[in-house]
């Protein structure tokens, strides 16, 4: 699984970062970023959820 | 045989947290529903269809454009001809904004705030119990919370709360014309203030835009005028109507209670679940401004969007045993704070609000319970934020 943030998209909610804190975080300027070394979801059951609540559809998985 | 007119929307809840019974004639995830201006505009019902639509570029948030709904005579004169700021403007222009505001709202800055948060909460319960044992649980700590947290993050002196907290009494619940004097007054008083801080900086989050966005010209006055009212207005009289209300529906249901006090690691996820049952902001206003077709429908252009989170929320095609409360919910997508672009800027700050007030209210009182029989306690009519508009209480 490889994950992919949009911040273009991104509106700050933290949405994924609260559900899903192993694998998200938000970055001072208020974005989504994935936390280093979890870019693949680090099998993280979480990752789904945290796609569905993103206000924007910010978050894409792609699965490799 | 004539035809049944739409539905009136909205229309007066008869228990304070549960939905009007007269939209259980409202089908899902789509319904025409009739205004008080006597307009037809479409009641969004459905969960997945009003996920799809509130990120639709086709749907506006702008309520100064022709055909836009509008579901009230105070609407008319106190909101539609304001200045539109971050909540009533579209994409590009709201990005823009949101993108200034959203380091001041981060989980971080959330975090940092909690400690001051708790000795607030603690303060004024401190005082309630000194007066005791009784109290309004309104005026003596669901509306002082939230408007001493915000007054601090923004930067307003919390010792001006009865002018605003009135003014925005009388924007929510007043006749029209008091609406629009009501935001006058407060663009006024916020206006002086903004020239105040000028002169004198504090350090709080509208000295922070005074300084990155007017001094640098990226905002003028009348812009940061608008964007302090909404964020004062946005910041304490929501959650303030969460706490009354939450606090209202928890002694109402002495099992889930119980179930909180045996698990305070609970309290995070029966906060996201209250704001799901209790759907306080209940009809959120967007325009068509395409044909979109969705659900084998045709929203055509021009035509009135009207999201009803208390039905959304209780959508059985993603809520198990939607009318009951249920702290273990796996599903945790309501709407309670929106969707979009425009959800909710403070909803973690009002998450942790209401966590640590609700949480240190029961638990600084195991006693409390209503003062006055459940059926006569009074709350806000349909066409407002659902809250309660007071609530007497003993421990």
């Amino acid at each position: 699984m490889r994950i992919e943030i949009d911040q273009d998209t991104c509106v700050g909610a933290a949405q994924c970062a609260r559900t899903a804190p192993g694998v998200f975080t938000q970055n001072d300027e208020g974005l989504s970023e994935l936390l280093p070394g979890r870019e693949d979801g680090a099998g993280d059951p979480l990752v789904r959820e945290a796609v569905r609540v993103c206000p924007v559809r910010a978050i894409s998985i792609f699965e490799e | 045989m004539t035809q049944s007119a739409a539905l009136p929307f909205p229309q007066n809840r008869t228990c304070p947290f549960h939905p009007p019974g007269a939209y259980d004639a409202l089908a899902r995830p789509l319904s025409r529903i009739t205004l008080y201006d006597g307009r037809e505009v479409w009641a969004v019902t459905g969960h997945t269809v009003a996920r799809e639509l509130m990120v639709d570029q086709r749907v506006s948030v702008e309520a100064w454009r022709d055909g836009f709904p509008i579901p009230d005579p105070r609407f008319a004169t106190g909101v539609r001809d304001r200045r539109p700021t971050v909540c009533g403007i579209d994409d590009p222009e709201h990005a823009a904004q949101r993108r200034t505001l959203i380091p001041s709202f981060t989980l971080k800055r959330t975090a940092e705030l909690r400690p001051q948060i708790q000795r607030t909460v603690d303060e004024l319960l401190d005082a309630m119990v000194a007066q005791g044992p009784s109290a309004e649980l309104v005026s003596a700590f669901a509306l002082p919370v939230p408007s001493m947290v915000i007054c601090s993050l923004l930067g307003v002196p919390y010792e001006d709360h009865e002018f605003f907290e009135t003014q925005c009494r009388r924007m929510s619940r007043g006749l029209p014309e008091d609406a629009f004097d009501a935001g006058s007054q407060l663009d006024t008083y916020l206006g002086e203030l903004i020239d105040r801080k000028q002169v004198t900086p504090g350090d709080g989050l509208l000295d922070d835009l005074i300084r990155t966005q007017m001094v640098e010209g990226e905002m003028e006055r009348a812009d940061l005028v608008a964007l302090a009212f909404i964020l004062l207005v946005a910041g304490h009289e929501t959650t303030a109507n969460m706490l009354s209300l939450g606090t209202f529906t928890l002694l109402q249901h002495p099992d889930k209670l119980a179930e909180l006090r045996a698990d305070p690691s609970l309290w995070p996820a029966a906060v996201d679940e209250l704001m799901r049952f209790l759907a306080i902001a209940d009809g959120l206003l967007r325009l068509a401004l395409e044909d979109i077709e969705i659900a084998g429908t045709t929203i055509k252009a021009g035509e009135g969007l009207v999201f009803a989170p208390s039905l959304i929320n209780r959508d059985t095609e993603v809520f198990d045993n939607p009318d009951e409360l249920d702290w273990h919910r796996p599903v945790r997508q309501h709407l309670g704070f929106g969707f979009g672009v425009h959800q909710c800027l403070g909803q973690n700050l009002a998450r942790a609000e209401m966590e640590i007030a609700l949480r240190t209210l029961f638990e600084r009182l195991p006693d409390l319970r209503l003062d006055a029989p459940a059926e006569e306690i009074p709350f806000k009519p349909g066409d407002t934020i659902q809250g309660m508009l007071e609530l007497p209480v003993t421990w």
